[in-house]
């Protein structure tokens, strides 16, 4: 399974991003074979708006099925939804140590968006 | 004509010299406040409502029964306003502009088009003044077609001054686009300065003769005067930093009323406008 990552830089080292629609990368990591892909979302850091649904479609298309990222606001959120992506928020520092909670039961599934829109 | 009050920066007297042109002028004038999302040109007129009406945005409703999830709405939307992640499209009606694509992408004709209100338009009268003001609703973020339907009431033959918002973006654009003239306000601050530089270079783009206004002239520095001698702008009038001027202000007064001794003030500004459309009027001919 694929999840998707919000992060500062490209690596797995890399700081986590607190924003999901404007994350400057997302890391996509394969829980089967750990590999993992960093993608670009130099576009939506500077859309002035729409930036968490445009984010939400292009994960979706990249195959994610979970999310770990900060914070997600409510439209963001709606179309992660409706994509059937899982999201999980997190204040792990890194990247890795999100995944490792993540795969180790110690992060809950969020229920609804935790932060207003552009927060 | 069509005048418009335009800067780069907030709170550089817009509005003040909006609503003193139109009171310095007799003739029949359409005050236009197109700053529709803290309309307040009313607050310094005496104005008596004659109508106001709602105005709405289309936006997509799906039958889910004819859709057959095919997405080629979501490909067509740029803007985001309707996606198709998964079977269904989900709709987003804050991102939407409008444009009726997806409706017409539609292979299966699931999609029509709805009305959103995004706010009112209010018209009314003080003497020669007719003041029509857009308000944006609370939690809207779509300028640019409430400006469109409060420049639908222009009316040929009726000198009209509108009054712009802010900024340099698409609700600016909007409002100064089919203007005869622009006057850009501005103070002789860096933050002056800095968004002049961007307004003047909004207005060359599309092509509207404008002037400057220099508002509270006598604070700041120089640097507004020398970047409009440099580039050949006109400085239309140059107003004080009055403290009375203020005070009016905050009372809701109009400077020409509180203090008559600023109107020459509003007929060198009316003039100057004049003179510089005479001006490039003559220029283009020659071209």
């Amino acid at each position: 399974m694929k999840i998707a990552v919000t992060s500062r830089g490209t690596s797995l080292d890399s700081e986590i991003d607190e924003r999901f629609g404007r994350a400057r990368y997302f890391i996509i990591y394969d829980t089967e074979t750990e590999a993992s892909q960093a993608v670009d979302n130099e576009q939506n850091l500077n859309s002035p708006q729409g930036a968490g649904v445009q984010a939400a479609e292009k994960i979706a298309k990249l195959g994610a099925e979970s999310l770990i990222t900060g914070h997600c606001g409510p439209k963001a959120f709606r179309a992660l939804s409706a994509a059937g992506i899982k999201v999980y928020n997190t204040d792990a520092d890194t990247v890795k140590e999100a995944i490792d909670l993540y795969l180790a039961g110690k992060l809950s599934q969020a229920n609804d968006a935790d932060v207003e829109g552009h927060w | 004509m069509i005048l418009a009050v335009a800067s780069g920066k907030g709170g550089t007297g817009k509005t003040t010299i909006a609503v003193n042109l139109a009171k310095y002028l007799t003739d029949p004038v359409d005050l236009m406040d197109c700053d529709v999302e803290e309309p307040n040109a009313h607050l310094f007129l005496k104005v008596v409502r004659q109508h106001s009406r709602e105005i709405t945005v289309p936006v997509p409703e799906v039958d889910e029964s004819l859709c057959d999830g095919c997405g080629q709405c979501s490909q067509f939307c740029q803007y985001h306003a309707i996606i198709t992640p998964n079977a269904k499209p989900v709709l987003f009606p804050e991102l939407c502009h409008g444009c009726g694509g997806c409706a017409l992408v539609c292979p299966t004709g699931a999609i029509r088009e709805t009305q959103r209100r995004i706010g009112v338009i209010e018209i009314s009268t003080d003497d020669h003044i007719r003041l029509i003001e857009g308000r944006l609703d609370i939690g809207i973020a779509m300028a640019p077609p409430l400006i469109r339907a409060v420049k639908a009431n222009l009316r040929e033959g009726i000198t009209t001054i509108l009054d712009a918002p802010p900024g340099t973006s698409c609700p600016v654009v909007t409002a100064v686009r089919g203007c005869d003239f622009v006057v850009l306000v501005t103070e002789p601050t860096p933050f002056g300065l800095h968004d002049l530089r961007l307004a003047v270079d909004m207005v060359s783009e599309i092509r509207i003769p404008f002037g400057v206004v220099i508002n509270r002239y006598d604070i700041g520095d120089d640097r507004v005067q020398q970047f409009c001698r440099s580039h050949r702008i006109p400085i239309l009038v140059e107003i004080p930093d009055d403290r009375r001027i203020a005070e009016a202000y905050s009372e809701g007064i109009a400077v020409i009323d509180a203090l008559p001794e600023y109107r020459p003030t509003f007929e060198r500004l009316m003039a100057s406008v004049v003179d510089v459309m005479n001006h490039e009027g003559k220029s283009d001919a020659n071209v």
